[in-house]
This record gives C-alpha cells, structure tokens and sequence, in this order.
C-alpha cells in the first residue's frame, strides 16, 4: 500500500501510522455519555470509501486526512490535516 | 555406496564430476557431487524409498523430484524438513528421513496399514475424542502423525537477512517465456528482477533436445547481457496492494534465507505447469514417477530412475520421456497411450512398484511406472494478485483471467505452443510490461512535491500474439482408488467417503480430510481433489472450483520474517560512565540504563542521609514556544496551567480522551512564551505524537510549536539532604531556601557549562535538583558532581534506587500503578483533576467516573509481617477466591526496613486500616494493611520542602 503524502511523495504505507477514522469530536461540556462513547469506541468500519487519519510518523510527522478505499487499499487522496479546509 | 545407477555425461547434466565427495544418510556414507540434490544422490545409488506416509506410513520414493515432491522430507544437518529433491547436498552433510521410528526399512506405524479404517476421513475429529478424559493418551498418539522432524533445540545459529528492490519488471519464473518476457522488458529500457525457484535458469528447456539447449544457451546469455538482476532458488511467496512482492531468497552466501521486499511497477507472472499425479490404486509406490521427475534425474544428474518401465502418456511429455528412458538404457516394456484410450487400471507392488495391471488385461512387470496425464496450471500468484482461475475442459485445466493492469502472465500456465510461440508472446508482454511500468513511474514521480516530470511518449499498447491452451483429454481418477493428497495421505476414497458424510463442498471436504492442506498445500493434488469431490458430487470441474490459495506460497522461516536484529539501542551521553563504574544495564524502551552499581539499598541511604546523583536523560523532553502553550497545556493536563509564572515548574498528568492515565511529569515555564516539559522515558513517543495531533487537527488556530528535545539534554537529578549543598558549590545561582522555592526553575551555569535548566522537585522525596544540561557537557557536569561532592558522601544511584525512593515517597508509575483501565480518580489523583476547567482530554469520563464508586483505587499497603516482599502483580483477594485488586508495586524499604507496597484496590476495602489478603504466586498468602498514605515515608513532605 503506498499513500501519496503532500510533502514527502508516494511512500510506503510502513512509515505511516493509522490513527482512526475522521470524526469529529462531540462538545465536551454538551456530550451524553452515549454521544461520548460513541466517539470513543464506535467506528464505522466500512467496507469501500474511508475518511482516514494518518500520521506520517516515519516521515514528515505530519498528520494526514487520508480518504482510502479499504477492499483495494486505493488511496483516492492524502492532504494535510494542518491546513486542510483552511486554503 | 556407489554410485550404482549414474549414467554417462548427459548433454544438459548440472552435476560437476571433477567434484565428488561423501555425505551420510542415515548414518551411512554415500557419494555425490557437487550440484547434486540430496535425493538426486541418493537416487544415483539406488536408494528408492525416502520417507514413510503420514497415516499409514506406506513407503515413499521419488514423485516429482522438485521442490513439491511430497515423499521426500528429511532432517539435514540437523534442520527438519528439507526438500531433499531441491536442497543441494554438500561434503560431510549428514541427513536422515523423518518420522519412521524405529527405521525407514521396518516401520512399526506401518501397522497403521492394516487399521485403516480407524484412520479414515476426519479421523482426528472422531476416533480420538471420546471418552474425553483418555484426551491427554489421543494427544500423545496424534503427535506422531505430525508431519516432519524435530525442531532443533539449540539455537539457530544461521543468519537471515532483508532487503528492498524497486525493479520496474519483476519476472516471477524462469522458464523459457519468463526469460524471454525479461529480455524484452529490459531491452525496453526497464529494469528487471528475475526470480526462479530452481538453482538454474531454463524451466523444461533444461530438458530438451539440442535444439532446445542450444536456445536455453543463447537466452542465457541474452539475460546476462542485458543486466537482468537474476535470483536462483528464490520464490516469489506473495504479492499484496501495489504491487508489493515477497521474495524469498535462498543460496545468499553467508545467509540462510533473505526476505526481499519488491515495490514492482509491473510483475510477470511465468509458474510453467505442474506435472499432475495420476489416482489410481498403487500410485504411490516407490518407483511411480511423474515424467518432469524423470526427465529431470536422465537429463540434469544422469541418474538412471529403473530397469523395466511402463510409461502412460497423455501428451508430448510423455511421449519424450519414453525417448529419454531408452538412452538411459531402461527397457521400456509397454507406452499406454491415453490418447487412445489405454490406461493403467492398477500399479502393484508391496515396498516397490513390481507390476502394472493395463486396460487391456495384460499385467506387465517393471520397477518403474511414468505417467504425463495432463498438467496443473499453478495460479496462485495469478489469484492472489486479484485474478481468477477459470476452468478450460477443453484443454482439462484452469487459465489465469482477470489479471489487474500491473500484473501479466507468459507462458504455460497462458497456453502451451512450440517454444517459439512461447517467446513470441512473452516477448510481446514484457515490452508491453516495460511500456506500463514506465507510466506507471510517470505516475509515481508525479506525486512528489515539485518534482519536474517529463511525460513519456505516448506510445500505443504492445500487440500479445494469441496463446491458448492446447486441447488435452481429461485425466485425473483412474479406474481403481489411489492417493491424492501424497502428503496428508488421503486417498480418492476418503474424499469421496467425505462428500458422503455430507462435506459435499470442495472448501469443507478439503479441511475434513485435510486434503491439500499439508506440505505441497495444493500444488500437486488441488485438482485431484477437485476431481474425486466433483466425482462424488456428480458436478463438474467449473461448478467444484478450487481452493483458496494464499501467501506465502512456500514455506517462510521465522528467521528471514524477522531479518536482521535491528535493535535501535539509545545510550544517554554518561552511558558510557555507568558501564565503566559496574552499572548492571536496565533495558528500558528503547534505552539502555544503569539499575544500580552493585547496591541499590546503599544507594537509596546514600540518597536519605547524604546526597547522591541519577542519570534520567531518557525523560521525555520537549521545548514548547508561543503564545498559546498555556492553552496546550491546559488541555492536555487534568490540572492547571495559566497561572504557572515565569521560573515555575508544576507536575501535571495527562489523561487520554477515556479519562485513563495516559503519562505524567514535570513542566516548567523558562520565559513568557517558552516551556520545557518532561515526560515519562517510555511515553515520550506517544506523548509527543499526541500533542500534535491536537495542533494538527482540532487547535489548528493555536500558535504552539513542539521540539523533542530529549537528546538535546543530558539530565542528571541531584537528591538527598546535602544536594543543595553540593550544588551551590558548582553554580552563581542562588541556591538559598528562599530563593529557590520548591517547584521552581532557574537557568544558569552549572560547573562552567552555560545554559543548564535547573529546577527542584522531589520525585525521590527528598530535597532534589534536576539540572538538564545541553548534552555535549553532560559528563563534564555529572564528573564534577562526582568529584566536587566526595567529602558529602556522594553516590551514584541507578533506576531500582530510584524505585525504592519513590515507591517509599508514595509517587506512582504510569503503567506500575495504574493500567489500561486506571481513570485519574482511581490513580489518587483526585486534587489534580479540576472539573471546573472548561475543557481538557478526557475530562468528560471524569466528571462521570467522579459520580461513581465503582473503581479500583491506588493505596499504599504494608504487609502486615513486614519481613514479606509480595511480588508485583500478586492478587489481592477475598472470601478465598475473588480477587479484588493486586500489587502494583513492592519493595523492601531500606529506610523503614519493612516491606512496602503500592497496590489497586476495590473501593469497599480501600480506607486506612483494612487488612486485605494477598495471595503469593507459589502459592499461600499474607495479610496486607492499607495504610492512610500513599507515601509511607514523610507524608508530610518535610523534607522535599526542606
Ligand atoms: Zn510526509
């Protein structure tokens, strides 16, 4: 599995960490237990399509929103999580 | 033994006679030469029988004389299950057959033969589980029937290595079409990794008339010229998402086996095609051959096979092998032509093959039976590169389809034709190969930042001339039951008894009978058993499928999975010292450390009466600047940071977003934008990956930047009554009680090095100074404390003294005391958590976890006979049995001299005063007080503050 990261090019998945799924953390003064524990230990798992969290540990310790087809481990895109969203 | 059945110099013989030498076998010594197989020697001096079956432990001789051949396990020089018909003998080499007690010749198991009908299929599902309490008798009995030799017990002593390849073509086989395809891709400018299993390069050409060798030669030649990196005896074991392909690699000078990781751009997939066995009763006596074994011992080690043969060919091969026997000078005494409906209805023999029962009534002797019914296509790397096998009856085998776009085939196992034909189109596929790689490392440059790609010409796809493969009749069952699965001795009758049994599925009659699922894992008999389930069934081939293959397609030792050690070893600058002063090394994460320097008990009085020093560079150390560090902190601490002013430390403890205790340590504020904080040695990494995960992901607005400094600094704690003392000798700053407060942080010269941060704190429990000294100098610095301190009874200290002081001070240990459960409440940390900050990790499990008592809590305990040390991890329990917390951590305390303990606890037994149980691992138990402290020494905190 390579993963195309924006500063360091298409490496090898080795160097990267998976860190989770791309989700948004709930309002800590506003979560129901269940909404929180969702975010904790509820993850989608899908078979096709994931939005991804990577850490490019072995590389430029950059972390990555990685969107990664997960039955042919194809990833469509890897941008920066520091800026993304925000150009 | 002689050499009673080597023949004259054949035209292709891979055997050197200038070289012979001695090997033994079975403690007897025989003669080889160099290039010779273990069995391809033994074989030259008559020896048929090389191993007993599984099951029945039927005498076994050669089959198919290559690296699948499943009758030929041994134990060479000690290393069980050697393919003797693939592994090159070599002087002195000792080898023995396996599993045969009391010997190959007499068999006790062979017993087995006449029971048969205990062993039929799933066997070891039925015969041995009832009564259950006779299990540990049914163990020791199927142990036998375990497939090979005896791991060796002393330690391997051979080296495994690994390395990286980034060919443009991987070419996986070297056969005629995969060399060809080779040749071309690199003559298109790619650069190409051909990997074969045999120690030569040729497939069947290696066998072939001189028409034949005379192109083996020249495409020899044409691969070296055209620098193809070639590797021999290797196998490619698997492929996985781009292209990515295991190689394993034998016959490295110096190394037993290397694991070869290729990043391919294109892989050609070139297997050539499996000879398959004939069923049919007696197919598996010594003396039964494929025709690719015995064209491989007449033509590659001059190794006569018999005397009398009966040859049953369905196909050219067949039909060679016949010529092959007669210049061998065996007689051979009948050719049946399945092509004209002959057959053989039955081998006879007892040890050996002794006579063929033909399909015309006449029962032929010989010692040598040959067959070349019809060929396996071995698709597995084709399959597990996303293709599918498809079934053509015509040609009675499966074809690759659905290759991806990175991946090809050539050769055999595509469709047969003169060896011409077979060049022409792999040929064609490797320059289209070399085309795709290209684009594909277009593609690949592309994706690094401002790179200059210049996009490559667009040339138009390479025309592949047609192949396909050849009509062939369909062979598989004869007309009597014999063994499919050579290695799990299961026999046709088995498989169809297990279809009867209702395991009418190819994928469930295969585990029921374990057909397929020993050593040749399918190489030999998948389509046998394919067959003799469809025969049962009544479907056919198509509907029957084949089994899953999966990587890695040969055997893998552990040894070349784990490569070379690479352990990445961090020594602090004073490791040095520690080793020349007796230190006892602490393997700690990734560090090594002194535990102690012969006496850790005096090395803690050292710390309570005078002053002694501790290496603790591995603390985690991180420089943190900008405006928005106090709101970083604030959020990974439970506790409170804004306050913290310039030239104050604090302790602080993360808790992970379930509230667990995630890491704990000492930050400090050096100047209004600038921190220094530590970390625990081991979580140092995790830490540091946290905190920009936060920046990175939902602070992005914060304007915080994080250094790892851990290295940057030696770091040397300086504790005990006199420490002040000592250092004041070494340092302008002011030292004075008053002027240098208990958690504070002063930087300033120490012993001449400029630029040390020192702040006081107390982890031991004692008046303490930590100083972190830039690295360079820090065993300037810890010499001089050595040196400058000897008259105040100084002492070096290592991490077990540290220990004991802490552990008497009452201080925890993230991952001692608490564990993957341990919430901030239950660790004791109740007045550092501070709900009514707005928001930090974690913090909505602890406002939770604070309404609740259900949590084990971290207490201090003593036994209550304080001579007892409990070991750590020892279960607390009551009413006997129910065990209601342990023992996080135990020590003798030097300076109480009584056992002391830190340990989790439920909640009804955790107030001052309980008496709690503990049981010993060897068994017994103590009684245990829960004491009102965790510190059992200056709960107060005198003398820290002192
Ligand atoms: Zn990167």
């Amino acid at each position: 599995m390579l993963i195309s990261c924006p500063l360091c090019g298409p490496r090898d998945a080795t160097e990267f960490r998976y860190v989770d799924e791309r989700r948004q953390r709930p309002d800590p003064e506003q979560a129901s237990p269940q909404q929180w524990r969702d975010y904790l230990y509820v993850r989608a798992n899908p078979s096709g399509p994931a939005r991804e969290l990577w850490l490019h540990r072995s590389g430029c310790r950059q972390y990555l929103f990685v969107d990664r087809h997960t039955l042919t481990n194809e990833v469509q895109t890897a941008a920066l999580a520091r800026t993304e969203g925000t150009r | 033994m002689t050499s009673s059945h080597r023949l004259p110099p054949q035209p292709g013989e891979v055997i050197d006679r200038a070289q012979r030498f001695t090997f033994r076998w079975n403690g007897r010594p025989y003669q080889a030469y160099a290039g010779d197989t273990i069995a391809s020697a033994l074989a030259a001096s008559g020896v048929r029988v090389l191993s007993r079956s599984l099951k029945y432990h039927r005498p076994r001789g050669l089959l198919s004389a290559d690296f699948n051949d499943p009758n030929c396990m041994v134990t060479a020089d000690g290393e069980p299950n050697v393919r003797a018909a693939h592994r090159l003998v070599s002087p002195g080499m000792s080898v023995s057959s396996q599993d045969t007690w009391p010997s190959l010749r007499f068999d006790v198991k062979a017993a087995n033969q006449l029971v048969g009908r205990f062993l039929g299929p799933g066997f070891y599902y039925k015969t041995f589980m009832r009564p259950q309490r006779l299990w540990p008798a049914y163990d020791k009995v199927l142990g036998r029937f375990s497939h090979g030799g005896y791991a060796p017990t002393a330690p391997d002593v051979d080296r495994y290595d690994q390395r990286y390849a980034h060919p443009d073509v991987l070419v996986a086989g070297g056969g005629p079409a995969g060399m060809a395809a080779a040749v071309a891709a690199a003559d298109a400018g790619a650069r190409v990794l051909l990997v074969d299993e045999e120690h030569h390069l040729g497939g069947h050409l290696r066998w072939a008339d001189a028409e034949g060798l005379e192109i083996l030669r020249e495409l020899r030649a044409a691969v070296q010229a055209a620098g193809i990196e070639v590797m021999t005896d290797s196998v490619v074991t698997g492929r996985y998402d781009g292209n990515w392909v295991s190689v394993l690699q034998r016959s490295v000078p110096g190394v037993r086996e290397r694991l070869v990781k290729a990043r391919a751009k294109h892989m050609i997939v070139a297997p050539g095609l499996i000879d398959r066995p004939y069923v049919v009763g007696g197919n598996d006596l010594p003396g039964v051959m494929l025709s690719t074994a015995v064209r491989r011992l007449v033509n590659l080690y001059a190794v006569k096979p018999g005397e009398r043969a009966v040859v049953l060919t369905a196909n050219t091969a067949g039909d060679a092998v016949a010529a092959d026997l007669g210049r061998a000078g065996v007689d051979v005494v009948r050719v049946l032509d399945a092509r004209q409906d002959e057959d053989v209805v039955r081998i006879v023999g007892r040890s050996a093959v002794r006579a063929v029962e033909c399909s015309d009534g006449a029962v032929v002797d010989c010692d040598l039976v040959v067959t070349a019914i019809g060929w396996t296509a071995p698709l597995t790397l084709a399959t597990v590169s996303g293709g599918r096998a498809e079934f053509r009856a015509e040609a009675a085998r499966f074809v690759p389809v659905g290759l991806p776009d990175d991946v090809s085939a050539v050769g055999g196992i595509v469709g047969d034709g003169s060896t011409d034909q077979l060049m022409e189109h792999a040929t064609a596929v490797g320059r289209e190969a070399a085309r795709r790689a290209s684009h594909r490392a277009v593609a690949l440059a592309a994706g690094v930042p401002h790179a200059r790609v210049t996009a490559p010409a667009d040339t138009p796809a390479v025309a592949i001339p047609d192949l396909r493969p050849a009509a062939h009749p369909m062979l598989s069952l004869g007309r009597t039951d014999g063994i499919v699965d050579f290695s799990e001795d299961v026999s046709a009758k088995d498989l169809k008894s297990a279809v009867r049994e209702g395991y009418d599925s190819i994928e469930l009659a295969k585990r029921y009978t374990t057909a397929t699922m020993g050593p040749s894992q399918g190489k030999l008999e998948g389509v046998n058993s394919i067959a003799a389930v469809a025969a049962a069934t009544g479907a056919g081939l198509a509907e029957t499928g084949t089994t899953t293959g999966r990587p890695p397609y040969v055997p893998v030792s552990l040894g070349a999975l784990a490569g070379r050690s690479h352990q990445l070893l961090r020594r602090s600058p004073l490791q040095g010292w520690h080793d020349s002063h007796g230190a006892a090394p602490l393997y700690a994460g990734s560090w090594v450390r002194p535990d102690h320097y012969g006496d850790p008990a005096a090395e803690v009085q050292a710390v309570r009466d005078a002053v002694g020093i501790i290496d603790v560079t591995p603390l985690g150390k991180f420089d943190l600047r900008g405006p928005d560090v106090p709101d970083l902190l604030e959020l990974l601490y439970i506790n409170k940071w804004r306050k913290l002013g310039v030239g104050s430390v604090r302790y602080g403890v993360m808790c992970a977003e379930d509230g667990v205790v995630l890491d704990d340590g000492v930050t400090g504020r050096l100047g209004p934008e600038h921190y220094l904080m530590t970390t625990t040695s081991s979580g140092a990494e995790a830490t540091y990956d946290w905190m920009e995960r936060w920046l990175q992901t939902e602070r992005r607005q914060w304007r915080v930047h994080v250094t790892p400094v851990t290295s940057n600094y030696a770091s040397i704690n300086v504790a005990g009554p006199r420490s002040r003392e000592l250092l004041a000798r070494l340092t302008d700053l002011d030292l004075a009680p008053d002027a240098f407060r208990y958690m504070q942080v002063r930087t300033g010269a120490v012993a001449g090095i400029a630029d040390c941060v020192v702040w006081r704190i107390g982890f031991t429990g004692e008046l303490s100074f930590e100083v972190h000294v830039p690295a360079g100098h820090g065993l300037h610095v810890w010499k001089a404390l050595l040196a400058t301190g000897s008259d105040l009874g100084i002492r070096p200290f290592g991490i077990e003294a540290q220990r004991i002081l802490r552990l008497e001070k009452g201080h925890l240990i993230v991952g001692q005391d608490t564990d993957g459960l341990t919430q901030a409440y239950g660790a004791g940390l109740d007045w550092a958590v501070k709900l009514d900050k707005p928001d930090f990790a974690g913090k909505p499990e602890l406002v939770w976890q604070q309404m609740r008592d259900d949590y084990l809590r971290l207490v201090g305990l003593q036994p209550v006979d304080g001579a007892v040390v409990p070991p750590e991890a020892s279960q607390i329990v009551e009413d006997g049995t129910r065990i209601v917390g342990r023992i996080t951590s135990s020590r003798m305390s030097p300076t109480l001299g009584h056992a002391v303990c830190l340990g989790l606890l439920a909640p009804h037994l955790s107030s001052a005063g309980t008496t709690v149980t503990v049981r010993l691992p060897g068994g017994g138990s103590i009684q245990a007080r829960v004491m009102p402290e965790l510190a059992h020494v200056d709960p107060e905190g005198v003398r820290l503050r002192g």
